[in-house]
């Protein structure tokens, strides 16, 4: 029980610091930080399922984030019926002809023994498979991009609806998973790390330069939501009601009428907003509740045992007859298809969808640094970390910028040190991270809420 | 003739930029490769310590411009490297003996290493954006070209020129001088051999009476002097960019790789395999074609196998097939 009691503590203080938010700076912000901590806590439950059930080390969170937005757009979007029918069959041909390739360099690896002739041979056969992708793909790219390129430009999605793009998106980055695990999962770990950062960084290259698939950096902007839009609920009268409702006490101080009714818009504004993004936080909410419930299970199942077997002593586990190559691919694919799902569920909240924004430094670096301050391991400590970390992240600005007025304030406003500290206040959340990290890492690298061994 | 002139438009646009961005890609892979080799992580915060070194450089030769110091046709950074280098030094070891000695001592394993050097990648970071902030500086200054494409045009009488700008002589004639003196260092004097025989074994380097915290020191005094080199070159060329640096690591690390880690000369050689591979896959060959057949052959198209978007991700595809088909790298380093 005592065990919980910190879980507790830990997760109430985290809570009153939303509040807080919300009390000093708006109800909207607080929501908008607490949405934003929900996804990353999904995105810190996939990643410690790879690295605290299982030890794999993947820097490519970012791809598999930008693959899940990608699946948003691909699954909402109303198809381009123009863009289709000029250069849809172009499309169409080279998704043939890549799975031709893939075929014929199966066929030469099984067929023939390893040989140098074998190499280069399957090296013409890529070659050759990439010019004639290019010669196929490039008119019909050409009159997709010609298609109304202001608005559409590419070739939209399938016009389902939006949330049916969150097990895309988990589908998607699955698969993805399953090639680059299939590549790199041999490598010791440090290469790990590097080999899937290399190929995030491919990955969204590729989303942000291929326009014709979801318009590259031009950005898809209105996005389907699953939540109200606050220009319908201002307009509805249910919603006016409950507003009024809501706030009568204040409403029946003020005595004129026209103020009354001034007033009442007001905050009927106000709360459209504060309303969808509730609408969010409850979707979120559930698939972090269902997420934890399953992966709570999975981790004291016999198969997180056995993860933690193989994770502790790959040698031992081995020896005991447990196919590591095989769970490794396993593990790699459900983290990383939870991603997936946390990226969707980013982009859906967003409501567009911005290839130019996925940096590494803020969907790779910034997730592992949640994992290892929540705790490896323990999907409660995950979670704790993803709050902790991102409330970091967006208030380390405003706190910075409050505590250098507080120190500099004895200085005059046109110091030329104050002036520039003040200007550099958003970069003090860099450092917060950083050094979070290192004292974490130093002082408790078990994270904030170690994982818990039960003896059975 | 023509063919002349095919040859220069090769030479101009791919193999003197290539040289130029190969050679400072070079001195960040020895530097990641002697890190790795000598302190046994892979160092995340590669690309934000070579911008801490130039940002001091950038610094130093705002002041000494203001002071009216220079060096005439040459760039006054050449002026302020030793003391960026300096200060870099001072910056690595003080992070080494906080951070870095502490898991030094446990002997962590790699992976936490690796985290760790994440934080120090964090603070760097923001350090440098407070200090400097985050814009674009250009702090190249005295002649920009050594030969312009229009006085070759006119000395040689052919149709196409050939532009070398002075910062590309000096990065590459800067690396090589840094690099022969550094393989000198590392393969003729009694510390370089026992910093490689630390590496190669560092129980057996312990027994035969080598101090573990001079070669750690020595270490970072070397990646020191390449972080800043490699830095300010770079800075040099294109522009000072503190983002720019963080990206530069991705290149860095695959050239590291593919010359096999832990080799410094695999290393070396791999900056130029990445550089050379990524401007001649996004290369449009339509000019260089266009002088070797004749008028009525013309291509249409412009030739080119990838669009320039993609000059990063060949890096990283070279890298995925170097680790998929020979994982020690093609000069051979340490065995993953």
């Amino acid at each position: 029980m005592r065990n919980y009691k910190n879980v507790i503590a830990a997760y109430s203080i985290m809570i009153f610091l939303i509040i807080l938010v919300g009390i000093f700076q708006s109800w909207s912000i607080a929501l908008t930080i607490l949405n934003y901590c929900l996804i990353s806590a999904v995105m810190t439950i996939g990643a410690n399922i790879q690295w605290g059930y299982a030890g794999l080390i993947n820097f490519g969170i970012m791809g598999y984030t930008a693959l899940g937005g990608l699946a948003v757009v691909l699954v909402s979007v109303e198809p381009v019926k123009k863009a289709w029918q000029v250069g849809g069959l172009n499309i169409l041909a080279c998704i043939w002809i890549i799975v031709a390739i893939i075929f014929v360099v199966k066929f030469i690896l099984n067929r023939f023994d390893k040989s140098k002739l074998r190499n280069y041979s399957i090296a013409s056969v890529i070659l050759g498979g990439i010019i004639l992708l290019r010669v196929t793909a490039a008119p019909g790219i050409e009159a997709i991009e010609s298609v109304d390129p202001a608005r559409t430009g590419f070739l939209g999605g399938m016009g389902l609806p939006v949330l049916f793009s969150w097990i895309v998106g988990a589908l998607l980055a699955g698969s993805l998973a399953f090639i680059i695990g299939k590549i790199a999962l041999g490598l010791r770990a440090d290469y790990l790390a590097i080999a899937t950062l290399l190929i995030a960084e491919i990955i969204v290259s590729i989303i942000k330069h291929e326009e014709w698939l979801a318009r590259g950096v031009k950005n898809v902007i209105g996005l389907k939501r699953p939540a109200p839009y606050e220009i319908n609920l201002q307009t509805s009268e249910w919603f006016i009601d409950l507003v009024a409702k809501f706030n009568s006490s204040k409403l029946n101080l003020i005595n004129s009428i026209s103020d009354k009714q001034e007033a009442l818009n007001q905050m009927v504004i106000d709360a459209s907003s504060v309303y969808v993004k509730l609408c969010f936080t409850g979707l979120f909410l559930t698939v972090v509740i269902i997420l934890l419930i399953v992966t709570q299970k999975a981790l004291y199942s016999p198969w997180g045992r056995k993860m933690r077997a193989i994770r502790d002593n790959e040698e031992a586990a081995s020896a005991m007859g447990k196919n590591i190559v095989k769970e490794h691919l396993l593990i790699f694919i459900l983290g990383s298809a939870i991603v997936g799902l946390a990226g969707a569920m980013m982009v859906t909240n967003d409501g567009l969808f911005t290839p130019g924004s996925y940096r590494p430094m803020r969907y790779t670096f910034v997730i592992w640094v949640m994992v290892i301050v929540g705790g490896t391991g323990n999907n409660f400590g995950a979670i704790l970390g993803g709050f902790v970390v991102w409330f970091l992240w967006v208030e380390a600005a405003p706190i910075a910028l409050f505590l250098i007025n507080l120190f500099t304030s004895h200085l005059p406003e046109t110091n030329a040190v104050r002036v520039h500290l003040i200007e550099s206040a958003p970069y003090f959340r860099f450092l917060v991270i950083g050094i979070g990290l290192l004292l974490i890492m130093r002082y408790r690298p078990q994270g904030i809420i170690p994982e818990k061994i039960i003896k059975q | 003739m023509d063919f002349l002139n095919a040859i220069i438009v090769l030479f101009n646009f791919t193999v003197i930029p290539a040289l130029a961005y190969g050679s400072q890609l070079a001195l960040g892979a020895i530097f990641v490769t002697l890190i790795y080799a000598v302190l046994r992580f892979a160092n995340f915060a590669t690309g934000d310590m070579m911008s801490f070194g130039t940002m001091f450089a950038v610094i130093l030769t705002y002041y000494f411009q203001s002071l009216g110091f220079g060096l005439g046709v040459l760039p006054t950074a050449l002026l302020t490297i030793p003391f960026a280098i300096l200060m870099m030094i001072l910056y690595m070891l003080i992070i080494d003996k906080f951070v870095f000695s502490y898991y030094r001592i446990k002997k962590s394993p790699p992976v936490q290493f690796a985290m760790v050097s994440v934080g120090v990648m964090f603070v760097t970071q923001a350090l440098i954006r407070i200090i400097i902030g985050p814009s674009d500086r250009r702090f190249l200054d005295g002649e920009k070209f050594i030969i312009k494409a229009t006085e070759f045009k006119e000395m040689t009488g052919l149709a196409e020129g050939i532009t070398l700008k002075s910062t590309q002589a000096i990065t590459i004639v800067v690396t090589l001088i840094v690099v022969s003196i550094m393989f000198w260092f590392l393969n003729r004097t009694k510390t370089g051999t026992s910093m490689r025989a630390y590496s190669d074994n560092e129980d057996l380097a312990l027994l035969s009476g080598i101090d573990p915290k001079r070669v750690v020191l020595i270490t970072w005094v070397i990646a020191g002097i390449l972080a800043t080199i490699g830095g300010v070159l770079y800075g040099l060329d294109k522009s000072y960019r503190p983002f720019v640096y963080f990206n530069n690591m991705l290149p860095i690390f695959a050239a590291a790789i593919v010359g096999g880690i832990g080799n410094p000369f695999g290393a070396f050689l791999g900056g130029y395999v990445i550089a050379f591979a990524e401007i001649f896959v996004t290369y449009a060959y339509k000019r260089f074609i266009s002088y070797l057949l004749p008028e009525h052959l013309e291509p249409d198209s412009l030739l080119q196998l990838l669009s320039t978007d993609y000059k990063f991700a060949v890096s990283f595809s070279i890298l995925v097939i170097v680790l998929l088909i020979r994982p020690s790298g093609i000069f051979k380093g340490k065995v993953i």
